[in-house]
């Protein structure tokens, strides 16, 4: 078992014959990933990479049973491939797309919360999710890691195959690159909730970097529901202080965004924060060994 | 990208928002100019992209041109918060009755849009915001409904400004909404927002904040950008693609991917502090997932033309691109910038890990490139590249 894509998700890629879908069509395909099918309204009907071309997501659901959806397109035509495949239905939809404005974002979220949420989004600008050894719906190296029984929440995609690597003698059920924008769909929380429910994660890596208060919250929702141990990373301590506009973000959030509250809203909570990736290895390895 | 006040205003101008009649000056005889131009009392404006502008004496109101030119000498020049005034804002002084705040910005704990108002409106609203929250509201606004007038006036009857400004508000709420909207922008702030005394709601200081992301349909963006304040290493790099910050230590860092680069930048921090002089990082530099051999040149090439870098560490992790074809891009590399006369004197610590590690370590061992060590984990190579910039200071 693994959290939200497991060896049966069947994977659909929205902009499979762009450069990018291509590469990653192929990797996917290489690490044993059952990708069924593309979307690409212009080339409906035709084959590419071996697999079939279907002009709409509903359509490839339909024909191939699909249930999970990888996003490449560009950024321009990013709001509308998610829309779509939310009005479609399906269960996940991976947004690896880099530079989607914020406007966008906010919309296509909106949006599949008006229609109820039925479609998980993860991202935009991450590197989607992989569950070592069943699948792999993204761009995380499949071939860094294994399967066992850690779960793993990341802002950051290299930091994530950077732990994923550490530990891979232990091993790993589920890794999800949630992406650092502004906005994103799953979140942190959603994440720990699902890897709390799941029987076959034992233990828990959140890696997070500065800005905004995700971390923050994260803390306030492991003190209450989180059970499992959890071990962190917060990336961003020297980085140079970012010049604040006005008073909006400050109003809004009480946090600072500095990579030394989010540590310290963390460890008030009993979370061991590493100083580095690898400290934070080091640690984890403590809690494995102790089960 | 952060707008400088007057960009913001003139933005708004475009959108029907009320502003006062202003105009830049670079000098103090163009501030004494332009105060003469506009008559009568003036406010003198230090344009800056940071807060706290009016606390640290960046805000005068001169009454005459004499006065203005006076003040305009005071403020040019002058450091707010580590940015130099090199512009002011001459601008008529506004007869106020009443100061509100007003805001638009992306909420990203809710993944919505936020509107906040206040009646409570000045330099001190984070701290009404603070000690008296219910003075300030926070309406969320959903990007598929947006903000009408009648929406407008919801949230400026909410922020408890008084009846006589609602109609007022609510239009200019209603424009901001607008120019929020179809800029791009991720904040629009309004503080203060003021009632004046002939009844008129106007925006007496602008912050805007535009989403970078959204260029590609917003060409003309690009005439905001302040060319004259960006450091020229990190113009250069920006010309080639390149994700560089420049900061002020003396190790040269390049890395993949943006989260391992920021968490590079740490572990040299700690480890500099064992070290005379503590070596802090000279930069940010993230050469992307791919770490191609172009694109590893060009990073190397912007970093050896920083004369503070006194050692170099480059942090790669092999993930899509193996270790294999990151060492072969870092000795391709090092043949590019020779070819171009431009060798590499600094030492230069590598750590190559995931995927084919050993096989990338070899090929750099086997290439034996001057002045280049490899080093296994992050965290000694992140100490050897202090202890070399400690010794090359």
């Amino acid at each position: 078992m693994a959290i939200w894509l497991t060896e049966n998700s069947k994977i659909i890629v929205q902009g499979m014959t762009g450069g990018e879908g291509t590469k990653h069509t192929r990797r996917m395909l290489a690490s044993g990933a059952k990708v069924v099918g593309g979307v690409n309204a212009r080339k409906a009907g035709t084959v590419h990479e071996g697999l079939p071309v279907f002009g709409t997501v509903a359509e490839a659901m339909r024909e191939t049973g699909a249930d999970v959806s990888v996003v490449f397109v560009p950024p321009a035509f990013t709001k509308d491939a998610v829309k779509e495949a939310v009005d479609a239905g399906i269960g996940l939809c991976v947004v690896i797309t880099e530079g989607v404005p914020v406007h966008d974002t906010t919309e296509f979220w909106a949006y599949a919360t008006a229609k109820g949420n039925k479609t998980r989004i993860i991202g935009p600008n991450c590197p989607g999710i992989a569950s070592p050894g069943a699948s792999n719906a993204g761009i995380i190296p499949a071939d860094i890691t294994t399967a066992g029984r850690i779960g793993l929440v990341s802002k950051s995609g290299t930091l994530t195959y950077q732990l994923m690597y550490e530990l891979r003698d232990f091993g790993f059920s589920t890794a999800v690159g949630i992406g650092g924008d502004p906005v994103i769909g799953t979140t942190h929380i959603d994440a720990l909730e699902a890897f709390q429910a799941d029987p076959d994660t034992d233990a828990i890596v959140m890696i997070g970097e500065i800005g905004g208060d995700a971390e923050e919250r994260a803390a306030a929702y492991i003190e209450r529901h989180v059970t499992k141990p959890v071990v962190a990373y917060v990336a961003g301590f020297t980085a140079p202080e970012g010049k604040t506009m006005g008073h909006a973000g400050a109003i809004v959030s009480g946090s600072a965004g500095t990579a030394q509250a989010k540590k310290e809203a963390l460890e008030k909570v009993g979370v061991r924060v590493g100083k580095t990736p690898s400290e934070t290895a080091r640690l984890m390895r403590e809690v494995m060994k102790s089960r | 990208m952060d707008l400088f006040e007057h960009q913001a205003k003139e933005l708004f101008a475009e959108y029907g928002i009320p502003v006062p009649r202003g105009i830049v000056a670079h000098t103090v005889e163009e501030a004494r100019a332009a105060a003469e131009e506009l008559t009568g009392r003036v406010v003198v404006k230090a344009q800056v992209k940071t807060g706290g502008r009016g606390k640290a004496g960046g805000v005068k109101v001169a009454d005459d041109a004499a006065d203005a030119e006076r003040k305009a000498t005071d403020i040019l020049g002058m450091d707010i918060k580590g940015h130099t005034v090199h512009k002011v804002l001459i601008e008529e002084a506004s007869a106020i009755a009443e100061e509100y705040y007003f805001s638009f910005l992306l909420d990203r704990a809710n993944r919505t849009f936020l509107a906040i108002c206040s009646a409570a409106g000045g330099m001190d609203i984070e701290e009404v915001a603070h000690s008296t929250p219910e003075k300030v509201a926070k309406v969320p606004v959903s990007p598929l409904t947006g903000v009408d007038r009648a929406k407008a006036r919801e949230i400026a009857a909410a922020g408890g400004l008084p009846e006589r400004a609602l109609d007022g508000a609510a239009e200019l709420i209603e424009k901001l909404w607008a120019a929020f909207v179809d800029e791009d922008a991720s904040l629009v702030e309004v503080n203060p927002m003021i009632l004046s005394a002939d009844g008129q709601v106007k925006a007496l200081d602008g912050k805007v904040t535009l989403d970078d992301n959204a260029s590609f349909r917003q060409p003309e963006h690009e005439a905001y950008a302040d060319k004259a304040a960006e450091d020229p290493l990190e113009a250069a790099a920006k010309a080639k693609d390149l994700n560089y910050v420049k900061l002020d230590g003396n190790v040269g860092i390049i890395g993949n991917g943006a989260g391992l680069v920021m968490s590079t930048l740490d572990v040299v921090a700690y480890a500099g502090e064992a070290f005379p002089g503590q070596p802090k990082p000279a930069n940010f530099l993230d050469i992307g997932g791919g770490a191609s051999a172009e694109v590893m040149a060009a990073g190397l090439e912007i970093i050896i033309s920083d004369p503070a870098v006194k050692s170099i560490f480059v942090n790669v992790f092999g993930g899509i691109t193996a270790c294999d074809a990151v060492a072969n891009g870092i000795v391709s590399a090092f043949q590019l910038l020779e070819s171009r006369g431009e060798a590499i004197t600094r030492p230069l610590v590598v750590r190559l890990d995931g995927n084919n590690a050993l096989l990338g370590r070899q090929i750099l061992a086997d290439a034996k490139l001057p002045g280049v060590e490899l080093v296994d984990t992050m965290d000694e190579a992140a100490k050897r590249a202090a202890e070399l910039a400690a010794v090359g200071a």
